[in-house]
């Protein structure tokens, strides 16, 4: 039971999870659980509560307790108390306040990330505004590395999303050339088959892997299919980069998913042992996204925010190469428009890279909710401030097999240029080598294409 | 006039034709030039209108021809139905029972993500299939508006139907706001699964699935969920490759 005594009213909140819910920003999503403040005034009032709690609460209260969730079980077996100590005496107010004080930079905060739980980080977030987001946001750094490195300063990479409805590998091959031409792909080149079938995966993998050989491009290749359908390629000798999975932040959930922790860990060791990295062995990728608990129906009255981070739990457990959370596509239902998606994206950038995790963020909605071009330009361009490890590169922002919109080729350059962010390094190279990019990490050539781009176009139709 | 400089060859044309994506758009600067950026704007706003449009019932019941119910889902309004998609699911309570009869089949129309779908080929749909269903006893069409795909549970338990069909509005892409999908449900009731349907999707005119060919395939499920006793994944997975079977994008996509 806890209380805030404000203006003469007496807020009560049956338990912790009650108050991690009232205090979330306004959004559809906790509105369906039932779980949101019903009141402005009441949401401000959990915000209170949770400003004065200790920390150290969350190490004991725990929202979806030990003995019922495996991933609870995870977030305290493996919590590191040594990591946690320069914030331990501090309540949740006062741990914004350290965040955001000029004392605490990028090292700081990265010998804090195993401290700090998911429970922690969200309860944190629900005190912060966007622009605490952004600020903090920008300290955190954490890089990983395959054949590029992410995440370094300065730096905005790119995953290629060349979706096609039917999975035709002309098709596909012609979206990857556009992005290429346009400097995206430097994070990775990821295919969502329109089917299930492993020899699509296979057919699809070959292809990124034939094509990144021969233009010798320096980067990763995934296609985002189940955790068990990329075992099964391994297991056919498929040139496997990376290991893909969308996880959640409940046990029950990710059982909707049809996974758990030991299938992660298998395709984590298997993925690993092919030791197919240059420069470094991060080998997951993992999407996530706030409100996936709720429509699995495994969300334990938690507010979907608080949740998302617990996905984060998950995820750092196995070292991975990118973190990605599809923050608008899950629909209206979990966050109603413009507003509701950015902060969203916000929060889960922070909350991500907060725990230690190379955070990307799939800046996008769908037509059923009130949401457009403009509300994404703006999250993409508050993200790129707040230090973004990557975004979606889909051609013209529209993915033909997905039927949502994304970020495009065009967005990736815009957010480059006028925050001064380049390629990972690596891709980087590759660009000025093939004559796309100058030496300043703009794209060359007339506003149709240049010479170079004719050259790659050529070799890709020679191909 | 005469050293006019040809315009420059279109590096993409070839590629063009292997993908509906929105390739070599060109650039003004980073930005996109003004003609795509405009033809964005009209398929957003397109898909955006018809996620918007009301069902014109009146109209929809012409055309079918044939006898029908009006029924509503518990959404009172576009805006709820978005934000509480269980409201969609169950039935708003009803002036007069649905008539209950041996029925082998229950139709039902539901305006879903977009209404201009419905309107577009939800009745040619109903005269193409019964076409096909010469000897199926077919209950009253059930028009339902602010519905989901699983308020046909209900009304198929209601008009006591063997198996009931959901046509409705799937939620509009920018390349299409008219995909009409089907859902079909063997011995439907409440608490019905997915993964216990059967469903065809993307039909629309030209680039899907015409109303004949989703007949075709519609009258197929059918006599087999008759046979078997069943729908869903196990149907499905016995004839792989007769009926398209979706992946993540299709679950995207189900209203």
């Amino acid at each position: 039971m806890y209380a805030a005594d404000l203006a003469g009213t007496r807020y009560r909140f049956e338990d912790l999870k009650a108050v991690l819910a009232a205090a979330t920003p306004l959004r559809s999503g906790d509105q369906l659980a039932g779980v949101a403040a019903q009141s402005a005034a009441q949401r401000v009032a959990a915000r209170y509560v949770l400003a004065d709690l200790p920390l150290k609460t969350f190490l004991q209260d725990l929202p979806i307790p030990y003995e019922d969730d495996a991933v609870t079980r995870l977030i305290v077996d493996t919590h590191d108390r040594a990591a946690f100590a320069p914030v331990a005496h501090l309540t949740v107010g006062g741990f914004r306040d350290w965040l955001l004080s000029n004392t605490t930079g990028t090292a700081e905060l990265a010998a804090l990330a195993p401290g700090v739980t998911p429970e922690m980080a969200a309860a944190v977030c629900k005190l912060m505004r966007n622009q605490d987001l952004i600020a903090v946001g920008r300290k955190l750094r954490v890089t990983s590395a395959f054949r590029t490195r992410l995440g370094l300063p300065g730096r905005l990479a790119v995953r290629l999303q060349p979706n096609h409805p039917t999975d035709d590998p002309r098709g596909i091959a012609a979206s990857i050339l556009d992005g290429l031409l346009m400097g995206c792909g430097d994070a990775v080149i990821g295919i969502n088959p329109a089917t299930d079938s492993i020899d699509t995966a296979r057919t699809l993998l070959q292809l990124i892997d034939d094509l990144r050989r021969r233009l010798e491009i320096p980067t990763q290749s995934c296609v985002l299919t189940h955790v068990t359908n990329t075992l099964e390629l391994i297991g056919l000798g498929a040139p496997v980069d990376l290991a893909f999975q969308s996880i959640a932040g409940t046990e029950a959930a990710n059982t909707s998913f049809g996974i758990d922790l030991a299938v992660l860990d298998e395709a984590h060791q298997a993925t690993l042992s092919l030791g197919r990295g240059t420069l470094g062995d991060n080998v997951m990728y993992f999407e996530t996204g706030q409100g996936s608990a709720l429509s699995a129906d495994a969300h334990h009255g938690v507010d979907q925010q608080t949740l998302e981070a617990r996905a984060y739990a998950v995820a750092r457990r196995f070292r991975p190469l990118l973190v990605n959370t599809v923050v608008g596509f899950i629909g209206p239902e979990y966050l109603y428009d413009g507003k509701q998606i950015i902060r969203a994206g916000l929060e889960d950038h922070f909350c991500g890279k907060l725990m230690g995790l190379p955070m990307g963020v799939d800046v996008c909605y769908t037509n059923h909710a009130a949401a457009d071009q403009d509300d994404m330009d703006d999250l993409l361009t508050l993200l790129g401030v707040a230090g973004v490890n990557f975004v979606m590169g889909v051609p013209g922002a529209d993915d033909v097999m997905l039927s949502y919109q994304s970020t495009s080729f065009h967005d990736a350059l815009y957010v480059r240029e006028v925050l001064g962010l380049r390629p990972a390094p690596e891709f980087e190279t590759w660009l000025i080598r093939r004559g796309l990019f100058d030496p300043q990490g703009r794209m060359l050539g007339a506003d149709t294409a240049s010479g170079a781009q004719q050259r790659l176009l050529q070799a890709i139709a020679d191909g | 006039m005469a050293d006019a400089p040809a315009p420059p060859r279109d590096p993409f044309a070839a590629l063009r034709r292997a993908t509906p994506a929105r390739i070599g758009l060109g650039r003004a600067g980073q930005g996109l030039p003004t003609a795509p950026m405009l033809a964005f704007q009209l398929a957003h706003a397109t898909a955006r209108d018809a996620v918007q449009a009301a069902l014109d019932v009146p109209r929809l019941q012409a055309e079918l021809a044939r006898p029908s119910r009006v029924v509503h889902s518990a959404a009172p309004d576009r805006d709820a139905y978005l934000k509480d998609p269980g409201l969609g699911r169950r039935l708003a309570p009803l002036a007069t029972p649905l008539p209950r009869g041996d029925h082998d089949l229950a139709i039902v129309i539901g305006d879903g993500l977009s209404a201009v779908a419905v309107q577009a080929h939800a009745a040619a749909v109903v005269h193409a299939l019964a076409r096909r269903l010469q000897g199926w006893a077919i209950a009253p069409v059930v028009i339902a508006r602010q519905a989901r795909v699983a308020l046909g549970d209900e009304v198929g338990q209601a008009l006591g139907a063997r198996a009931v069909l959901v046509l409705i509005g799937e939620r509009p892409g920018l390349s299409a706001a008219d995909s009409l999908g089907a859902y079909l449900t063997w011995d439907p009731r409440p608490g019905r699964r997915d993964h216990e349907r059967n469903c065809v999707s993307n039909i629309r005119s030209p680039a899907g699935l015409s109303c004949d060919q989703a007949a075709d395939k519609l009258a197929w499920l059918l006599g087999e969920a008759r046979r078997l006793g069943f729908s869903g994944v196990a149907l499905k997975d016995r004839h792989v490759g007769a009926v398209e079977v979706g992946g993540d994008g299709m679950a995207a996509l189900k209203p």
